[in-house]
């Protein structure tokens, strides 16, 4: 029963936290986009005045997608034409079951470990599972009759098996290294010095698994499934409404996975270098007091910030957008004060329960930091860089890609016999 | 083609280390950061134009939606030569002459009505016309309707036209 109920608060805040990404990242996207391209970006939506700098934006895409027209093409195959863009989601959430986000918390003497399934094949589960998504690209362009849409289906395949194979044995070295398949193992082998990670251990193997990621997630400069210019936007060309919102949100989904899976093997996981569980609950007294007064302090000059705006453009616009700094501005002087009011709690003399608990919310912020700093440098390498040619890429994948991960594993392993 | 030898399409060999992509793929990314950050510290420099709050400036030649001239009496200046409407490739002009009481004028346009929906905006019509009585000089560029026949404008809507883009 207590491992039903820590399961699904566990999977409740995985969903939380991926669900929730998944419109910032496509505002991030857009936003992204604008600001390397010299542009504004999205900035008009806005609920009583209040923009968030354009983050309203996708609350209004999901409102028009509910209500736009579920269209289905009179040839299309019904059944698996309405499946497709389900199993791709589903399939896209199943991942994250094995992805440790924190190593554990103790609450009332009992640990429970940050990870929702800790299975002992936890990255033959992963690459396993993500290879599956194929299956729903390949469904849904063929269910919807349509040869743009099958050809991004017959690319996105290939890319995926060619791709697959590099990814698998990129992180064999690393397999050996920690000699273990599952990842709370492998991120507890990564604790400590930075030298520790697994990106210090195997260059090589990070390098061709970032790169493999690139292309199983279908994201730029792999995005050949989509191609708009030859395909008009391949696979999910012929749907609408909410069946191309799960297609996209999909895709998203897969890159929150490809950043955590990254995160995971190759950078620590939920480790923060040098700051160890033990040295965090060690001082916690003088952390925790030191990390409020850094939050109090950004969070204030923040709020000046938009204090300052808010004096400066008081009628700019006419209308209500014109509160926005003002609201913003209070905002962070509240979150500023939050931080300094909390030391009228004693955070010098923190206790031990709450010192665990503490380190445990600092590994989990770790391991959100890092997995939403590689999604952004999926969206920045995806308007950094054009479109491979279709021949570039496979042959990248055969010729280049997969020799060099055969000599990472067997350089790994002479190494590993020698020392 | 004789050449012997197959040249790059962009000039010379890639060296090796553009052939491994990753030191080019950091350059860009790094270019690309680059504009991030400035733009991030440099809102107020964007180039973007606001639209609906801000309108972009545009130069006096430029040709908005059209206004006839006016006499000192307030009538067109049109003689309804009808130079105009021969010149328009969009044949959007329609002109209907009549008999001017005064016998140095000759012809009036009794109506003259303009169909912006057909209209290029080539401004061949204020060229050809005679005694410069069609302009394009108001400077409007935002025209929206609901109807079609919203954009069929007549003699009395052109002569009230304003040349600083107001409306009278
Ligand atoms: S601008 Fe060109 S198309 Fe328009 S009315 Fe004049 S001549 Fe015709
Ligand atoms: S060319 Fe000038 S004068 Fe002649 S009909 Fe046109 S507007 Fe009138």
């Amino acid at each position: 029963m207590e491992l039903v109920v820590s399961s699904l608060l566990k999977i409740a805040f995985l969903l939380t936290v991926i669900l929730g990404l998944v419109p910032v990242l496509i505002w991030a996207e857009r936003k992204g986009s604008a600001f390397i391209q010299d542009r504004t970006g999205p900035n008009r939506a806005s609920v009583l005045g209040i923009r968030l700098g354009g983050l309203v934006h996708p609350i209004a895409d999901v409102m028009k997608l509910l209500f736009k027209e579920d269209f289905r093409p009179e040839n299309a195959h019904r059944f698996l034409y309405a499946l497709a863009p389900f199993l791709v989601f589903f399939i896209a959430l199943l991942t994250y079951a094995v992805i440790p986000f924190g190593d554990f918390i103790r609450i009332g003497g009992v640990e429970y470990q940050l990870v929702v399934a800790d299975l002992n094949v936890g990255i033959l589960y992963v690459l396993a599972i993500a290879s599956l998504g194929t299956y729903g690209v390949v469904m849904g362009g063929w269910a919807s009759n349509n040869k743009y849409a099958f050809l991004g289906a017959v690319r996105s395949t290939s890319q995926m098996i060619s791709y697959e194979i590099s990814m698998g044995l990129s992180i064999i070295g690393l397999m050996l290294i920690f000699s273990s398949l599952r990842l709370t193992d492998i991120v507890a082998g990564q604790g400590g010095a930075i030298w520790n990670w697994g990106f210090a251990m195997q260059p090589l193997g990070a390098i061709l698994f970032i790169v493999a990621v690139f292309a199983e997630t279908n994201r730029n400069p792999f995005d050949l499934p989509e191609g708009e210019s030859e395909l008009v936007s391949g696979y999910h060309l012929e749907y609408s409404s909410m069946k191309f919102a799960l297609f996209f949100m999909a895709e998203y989904t897969n890159m929150v996975i490809g950043a955590a899976l990254i995160t995971t093997l190759f950078f620590g996981g939920w480790n923060i270098p040098w700051l160890t569980r033990s040295v965090i609950e060690g001082h916690a007294g003088t952390i925790l007091p030191v990390h409020l007064v850094i939050q109090a302090v950004v969070m204030g000059l923040i709020s000046l910030l938009f204090f300052r705006r808010a004096a400066r453009e008081r009628d700019k616009f006419g209308d209500a957008r014109d509160r926005e700094p003002g609201f913003m501005g209070v905002v962070t002087a509240l979150m500023a004060l939050g931080a300094a009011g909390s030391f009228a709690l004693k955070p010098w003399a923190i206790g031990v329960d709450a010192a665990s608990i503490y380190a445990t919310l600092l590994q989990v912020g770790a391991f959100v930091g890092k997995v939403v700093f590689f999604c952004w440098v999926f969206i920045w390498v995806r308007w950094t860089l054009p479109r491979f040619r279709y021949d570039q890429l496979m042959g990248l994948g055969w010729k280049v890609m997969l020799p060099l991960a055969l000599a990472n594993v067997v350089l790994t392993a002479i190494w590993l016999a020698i020392v | 083609m004789t050449a012997t030898k197959k040249a790059h399409p962009y000039g010379g060999k890639m060296t090796f280390w553009e052939r491994t992509y990753l030191p080019e793929v950091f350059r860009g990314m790094g270019i690309t950061i680059k504009h991030v950050i400035h733009n991030l510290l440099h809102t107020s420099e964007m180039p973007t134009v606001q639209y609906p709050e801000e309108h972009r400036s545009y130069s006096p030649r430029f040709r908005g939606r059209h206004r006839l001239m006016q006499r000192d009496d307030g009538s067109p200046r049109c003689v309804a030569c009808m130079m105009c409407s021969t010149a328009c490739p969009a044949d959007c002009i329609h002109i209907v002459a009549g008999e001017h009481p005064d016998p140095a004028i000759e012809k009036f346009p009794e109506t003259f009505d303009i169909d912006l929906l057909r209209c290029v905006y080539c401004g061949l019509c204020e060229e050809a016309c005679p005694c410069d009585a069609i302009r394009m000089d108001t400077g409007i560029y935002e025209i929206a309707g609901t109807t079609r026949e919203e954009f069929f404008v007549s003699k009395e809507f052109l002569l009230n036209n304003k040349s600083d883009g107001t409306e009278v």
